[in-house]
């Protein structure tokens, strides 16, 4: 608890500083590549025959996902703060690899936790970090994914807190990481209303984007809220189906729970047990999700639904072939759900998909499912 | 007055100290739990802390947290852990602590609970992940029921913290020896004496410190400063050893608990 005080009081102050939100800023363009392009996908729109289709290429950001944004900004923090180290857990690897990459920027060391079911799917993310200065450590309890690196990241802050600053990755755990995690991921909708406006002179009618976490579908959201036109959906990872217990959709399949210090929907058993889960993508196979998601899903201002692992697949491989965009496997779920949506809209409507990633990491792991030795 | 406070007030009057050893319910099996709390009443145990499997043990190390999925495993659910002090209940007045988990509680439901467990013979709880700002209403629960509710201390806790741990702790304040989890190597924080001098200054609850204590000598050191002494990972290592090497090592933690 003290070391979440301190985190929030260290991060108000930051948040009012002009000379952090200037460092943060100056990073974001030369170092990021921000703004990322919104690009609008014209034969992908054409194959579906409806919705105009814009894809945020957060796949272009430096080092290949959104989740650089959040990493950078609390690389910038813990320096501020006099942290010498950082931690942090990965599911698909790639808030691993940003927050080492943040770590490297910043001069503090790294060190990154993760299951050894992920460690297997990922292997070129575990180099990458690794190349990248930061210790890997492997995490083979409970259901060895995502959940259970965060157990372990939580494990070591508590007994390193005073020198060690824990990079939450997504948009969970204790207040204040919810918020602090949207603010830094909160840059992608910020852009991609100026750009949409630039290009279509009006707001878009959908937004969607994968829901994992939640931290690339609250950054695309948050600037969104207050237009009440903007329809807003996320989706869950389906797994293999919902009747057969092996997936990670927990709207769909979940009930109100308290894990790792946040109360939201949670895939658990009628004792209160957290079930495994399981998702193609290892960045969605998540058993919780942003508390931020249950709040605007009971409210009604977001919709969420899920796509299986077949469709993702499928979306990954047409995405490749019609727009020559090889997507993360967790953006393929909302493009999987752009697929059944676009056809049955108008072409006037307008679709922003977050492309939260892009899918080098990936190609591995699809080659393995599809059969083929590399 | 519970069944704890009982016991310090008694303690106190004699200059001693209380001895307060955590095993995991269901660990190795729900039988061997039974027999570990005769072992530990035998060897002098003034409290017995029970430990609940959660699928997420956040504030454990390694020895507890392969204990709760051995427990798990076998079926064991914050329901059967009730259950099983009901049925204890009947042979023993030993005053008994659940350390267990929000979630389970949460799904529980708090008020049934509180109801529940109090009917069982459950004297204090402690839900390392429940810090007391979100506490009001299991507290309140609680209270009514006439359970004890157990707070965490560190020795990173911040003066507000202490009042407010001071202010909702029951039974004792649970001061936790080191920043870390359950079962750590004790490198005693310099300063522990210091610490619980402090918060024992700003309320009459009984301290006891826990986490990362192992050996007598730990024991006998920790106990110089608090009114209890917390040994969990230690005990739960040795729950498939021989009941004569048990006994001698509770035996040796209870001589050095003074």
């Amino acid at each position: 608890m003290p070391a979440l005080s301190e985190l929030e009081s260290a991060y108000k102050a930051a948040a009012k500083d002009s000379a952090f939100a200037a460092e943060l800023s100056q990073l974001q363009a030369t170092y990021i590549g921000r703004p990322t392009p919104l690009y609008f996908a014209k034969r992908l729109t054409e194959q579906l025959g409806g919705a105009r289709i814009y894809l945020k290429r957060e796949d272009l950001a430096h080092t290949g996902a959104h989740k650089i944004n959040n990493a950078i900004g609390q690389a910038l923090l813990a320096k501020r703060m006099g942290k010498q180290r950082l931690i942090a857990e990965t599911g698909a690897g790639q808030h691993g690899v940003a927050t080492a990459t943040g770590a490297a920027l910043t001069g503090l060391s790294c060190d990154i936790y993760m299951g050894s079911d992920d460690i297997a799917r990922q292997s070129l993310n575990v180099f990458r970090m690794k190349l990248l200065g930061a210790r890997v450590i492997e995490v083979s309890t409970g259901s060895r994914t995502l959940k259970d690196a965060i157990n372990e990241g939580l494990r070591d802050w508590t007994t390193n807190v005073r020198t060690t600053h824990y990079v939450m990755g997504t948009v969970f755990g204790p207040h204040p990481f919810p918020m602090m995690v949207r603010d830094f991921q909160a840059v992608i909708g910020k852009e991609a209303k100026k750009q949409i406006l630039k290009a279509e002179g009006r707001l878009p009618d959908y937004l969607i984007a994968c829901v994992g976490g939640g931290s690339n579908s609250i950054g695309l959201f948050f600037d969104f809220l207050a237009h009440e036109n903007v329809r807003m959906i996320g989706v869950e990872a389906g797994g293999r189906g919902i009747a057969t217990g092996e997936h990670a959709a927990r709207f769909a399949g979940g009930s109100i729970g308290v894990l790792q210090g946040t109360k939201s929907y949670l895939l658990q058993d009628d004792d209160g047990n957290v079930l495994g889960t399981h998702s193609v993508s290892a960045g969605l196979d998540y058993a919780s999700v942003g508390p931020e998601h249950a709040y605007l899903k009971d409210s009604g201002r977001a919709e969420y639904t899920y796509a299986d692992d077949e469709e993702a697949l499928s979306a990954f491989e047409l995405l490749a072939r019609t727009e020559g965009i090889i997507p993360a496997l967790e953006s393929a779920h909302a493009l999987a759900e752009t697929i059944k949506r676009a056809p049955t809209l108008s072409k006037e409507t307008v679709i922003i998909v977050n492309l939260s990633g892009r899918g080098d990491k990936d190609v591995q792991h699809v080659a393995r499912i599809k059969g083929i030795e590399l | 007055m519970s069944r704890i406070t009982r016991k310090f007030i008694e303690l106190r009057k004699k200059g001693g100290k209380a001895f307060i050893p955590y095993i995991m319910t269901g660990h190795p099996t729900l039988q061997r739990t039974g027999e570990l709390i005769r072992l530990l009443e035998d060897s002098g145990a003034d409290i017995i802390e029970l430990g609940v499997p959660f699928s997420d043990p956040l504030a454990d190390g390694p020895t507890i947290q392969k204990a709760a999925q051995t427990a798990l495993q076998q079926g064991i659910t914050l329901r059967s852990v009730i259950a099983f002090v009901a049925e204890l209940r009947k042979t023993t007045q030993v005053p008994v602590i659940l350390m267990t988990y929000y979630n389970p509680v949460f799904k529980y439901g708090e008020e049934r609970f509180a109801r529940d467990a109090s009917a069982a013979g459950v004297d204090g709880i402690i839900v390392p992940d429940l810090p007391p700002d979100e506490a009001g209403a299991l507290i309140s629960y609680c209270r009514k029921a006439g359970i004890d509710t157990i707070f965490l201390l560190a020795p990173t806790s911040t003066e507000d913290r202490i009042k407010k741990v001071v202010q909702a702790a029951r039974g004792f304040i649970y001061y936790v020896s080191i920043t870390g989890i359950t079962g750590a190597n004790l490198s005693m924080d310099a300063s522990i004496g210091s610490h619980i001098a402090d918060i024992k200054e700003k309320c009459s609850t009984p301290v006891a410190v826990g986490f990362g204590i192992s050996n007598p000598a730990e024991a006998a050191t920790v106990a110089q400063f608090a009114d209890g002494v917390i040994v969990g990972s230690a005990i739960v290592r040795q729950a498939e050893s021989s009941d004569a090497d048990i006994s001698r090592y509770l035996l040796s933690l209870r001589n050095a608990v003074k």
